[in-house]
């Protein structure tokens, strides 16, 4: 396929890693932001590859691992009521609540869908008028302009029983958020591409020259992500640090501007809790008053749910690259992807789950896993 | 003033002509049972033990031992490009059987119909089911329906269970992978699972993608005949290959290695995973078989796959290893490792 089978090309890739391998002069610590990127380090092994010269922290780009308990809760409570088809994203029905999880309240008759789109919710509500249809909005910035589309639609098409719960957070509040703790090792970030695609990186250059790190807005693909790790190894063996943009095929500077003026014409800024770290603030996006009729915690009262998190969980220490997923106490034991205690254990490309599969992988190797 | 009445000659106008879709009637074991039967099955199934319509029917099976398979069939769409649950439900049972080394004998069938079916449709499934059965060469020698009340089903089920004559010359069995084995396929993956949810999502790509539902008994014969030791066969339906790998290395107690590069997965099915964030290793396949087969013959086997249509894009993905064992890890296609496990659920389409 164009424009994809050139960045998986692995001689490409392996001239990368030589490269990388080559210049690094000392082991980096970086950070990839994005849970997409992500997914393609674990499943490409790359981290495995580049062993030695770079370490990547998997970092809270991971809409489904930083969605708050108290969100999930909500969702939970609404979708078990009666009359609401409750849409969401595929990978948010297995992440646990407090109670259960999404596909408990679908197998118990809760009316749950998988929608690919917001705009696909949206049509489900016109097709039922007689139902309340209800979006799970989470996401960082690159999933916020179809869903700022999907209520700006129903407010111009006047549909009335469609309402988005809204879990939306921002990017850069996060890293700056991971800069300012005392015992922050990160030093250089590979941004989201998509991220970027809508908001362009204005808003990272502050944050480059503030804390002296490297920010390479960076793409999906394995030679994508090489490259951004190439560059931001490159700023750090020569002491510079500054924005750069890898994924140049898709990202400009001023990033969408119509998709931009959307979301700032539907979303506020707001604070917003982040699931293991705690609240972050001007780190989310609520709907604007204009829009507060569309707001399903406020049509289905449930504002004020508050919950706690599992004190067990670490998931925050692990987002935040504080500790490795193995270094907390409930990591194989009380928490497994079978039963996970937080989301970095609930998605396969999760932090946790990947070292999970990693750890039994080295130990079968071992030969302690042939009993 | 009171008339005589004559019971019996009391006559209701009932119409015996049921439309055009399933009713209760239907499975009343009445009149429009033995309608439903005369006119939507038989026709299709004919074959002289089903025709007697007995409580069972009776096969002759020479002496040995034989495999036994059943599986229920609830896929939706009823209809889907490639085929639908009646071609479906032959070739799943067969398969199933058929990974035994045994030569399927016949089948049965069990449907379970909703009332308010559409009967153009039932006939469809039917014919299909018919043809794929004849094109096996197993009849479907037994069989019932049930009409439920509309909404306690979703357009029909269907069981089949199949039975098939071990050969004593011929066992593979799922425990017995060795180290140095090769690990086949017999066809590019993943093209059962992403035609369903295309048709199911109303996605339509440039070409429609058809399912591969097959029987497999011909593959399976190809390498019989070639005297292929097969170690292990296995259809990959639910859960796709990693799953069947996973258990094939659980049961075994071996590693299994595959090369991400090698596997052959259609450049459309390739697309609309990546459109909904799937991994074609975990997606159903109805047409695929896998063999574990001794190293020395891996290019015998794959002689023997290609001979068929169905294996003529047949192709080697891994080896068995001692290391690691009851795990399978896919070796990259830029050298990294990555472990293919068993998934908690259903694949969950990924948000990012």
């Amino acid at each position: 396929m164009k424009y994809l089978a050139e960045y998986r090309d692995a001689g490409i890739a392996r001239t990368l890693i030589a490269r990388i391998r080559d210049s690094a002069t000392r082991p980096w610590t970086l950070m990839e932001v994005c849970g997409g990127q992500t997914h393609t380090i674990v499943r490409q092994g790359l981290d495995e590859l580049l062993e030695g010269a770079v370490e990547m922290i998997h970092g809270p780009g991971c809409p489904v691992c930083v969605t708050p308990l108290e969100q999930i809760d909500k969702a939970l409570a609404i979708a078990a009521r009666p009359g609401v088809i409750f849409t969401s994203f595929g990978d948010m029905l297995r992440v646990p609540g407090s109670a259960c999880d999404l596909q408990q309240v679908r197998a118990r008759g809760g009316d749950v869908k998988v929608v690919y789109s917001p705009l696909d919710a949206l049509a489900l509500a016109q097709k039922h008028p007689d139902r309340e249809v209800v979006f799970f909005a989470v996401g960082f910035e690159t999933t916020a302009p179809a869903n700022a589309m999907a209520v700006f639609r129903a407010r111009a098409l006047g549909v009335k029983n469609f309402s988005v719960l809204v879990s939306h957070v921002t990017v850069p509040p996060a890293i700056t958020a991971i800069l300012e703790a005392p015992d922050n090792r990160v030093q250089g970030f590979l941004a989201a591409g998509h991220v970027c695609a809508v908001m362009g990186w204005e808003e990272y250059e502050p944050i480059s020259a503030r804390y002296k790190v490297p920010i390479i807005v960076t793409g999906f693909e394995p030679v994508d992500i090489l490259e951004g790790i190439a560059m931001a190894v490159a700023q750090l063996e020569a002491g510079r640090h500054e924005v750069e943009n890898q994924y140049v095929r898709s990202v400009r500077r001023q990033g969408t501007p119509p998709a931009r003026a959307l979301v700032e014409q539907v979303f506020e800024l707001t604070n917003r809790q982040w699931r293991g770290i705690g609240e972050i603030p001007m780190s989310g996006l609520a709907l604007r008053k204009e829009f507060a009729a569309y707001d399903a915690e406020r049509r289905f009262g449930v504002e004020g749910l508050k919950v706690t998190e599992p004190a067990a969980c670490r998931a925050g220490d692990v987002l935040t690259g504080r500790i490795k997923p193995p270094q907390c106490a409930a990591f194989g034991g009380a928490c497994t992807p079978d039963r996970p205690l937080g989301a970095p254990m609930v998605s396969t490309e999760g932090a946790c789950s990947a070292y999970y599969n990693l750890a039994k992988y080295r130990m079968a190797d071992a030969g302690e896993g042939t009993s | 003033m009171s008339a005589v009445v004559n019971p019996a000659a009391l006559q209701c106008p009932a119409p015996l002509d049921a439309g055009d879709r399933v009713q209760l009637g239907h499975g009343s074991g009445g009149r429009l049972s033995a309608q439903l039967v005369a006119q939507h099955f038989l026709p299709h199934f004919e074959n002289p033990a089903l025709a007697q319509l007995a409580d069972a029917s009776i096969v002759s099976v020479a002496l040995g031992d034989v495999a036994i398979s059943t599986d229920s069939f609830v896929v939706q769409p009823l209809e889907f490009p490639g085929g639908n649950i009646g071609s479906l439900a032959v070739h799943g049972t067969l398969n199933d059987v058929s990974m035994m080394g045994a030569s399927p004998i016949c089948l049965t069938a069990a449907f379970v119909l909703e009332e308010g079916l559409s009967l153009a449709v039932l006939d469809r499934v039917v014919a299909e089911m018919a043809r794929a059965s004849r094109e096996a060469g197993v009849p479907i020698v037994a069989g019932d329906t049930k009409v439920v009340e509309r909404g306690k089903a979703d357009g029909m089920f269907i069981t089949t269970t199949g039975l098939g004559v071990i050969d004593p010359n011929f066992c593979p069995g799922p425990t017995r992978a060795l180290p140095g084995d090769a690990v086949l396929v017999s066809a590019p993956i993943a093209r059962h699972g992403m035609a369903i949810m295309a048709a199911r999502e109303g996605l339509s790509f440039e070409s429609a993608i058809t399912s591969d539902s097959a029987c497999l008994i011909p593959l399976v014969n190809a390498l019989r005949v070639r005297k292929v030791d097969v170690h292990v066969l296995r259809d990959p339906t639910r859960g796709g290959v990693a799953s069947a790998l996973n258990e094939i290395a659980a049961a075994s107690g071996v590693g299994v290695e595959i090369i991400e590069s090698a596997l052959p997965v259609p450049a459309d099915v390739r697309a609309a995973c990546e459109m909904l964030g799937l991994d074609p290793l975990y997606v159903a396949n109805e047409g695929v078989l896998v063999a574990f087969v001794p190293e020395a013959q891996a290019a015998d086997a794959l002689q023997a796959l290609r001979s068929h249509p169905l294996g003529a894009e047949a192709v080697r993905i891994g080896t068995v290893v001692a290391a690691h064992p009851r795990l399978v890890a896919l070796r990259t296609a830029l050298g990294g490792t990555r472990v293919v496990d068993l998934l908690p659920g259903d694949q969950l389409p990924r948000i990012c």
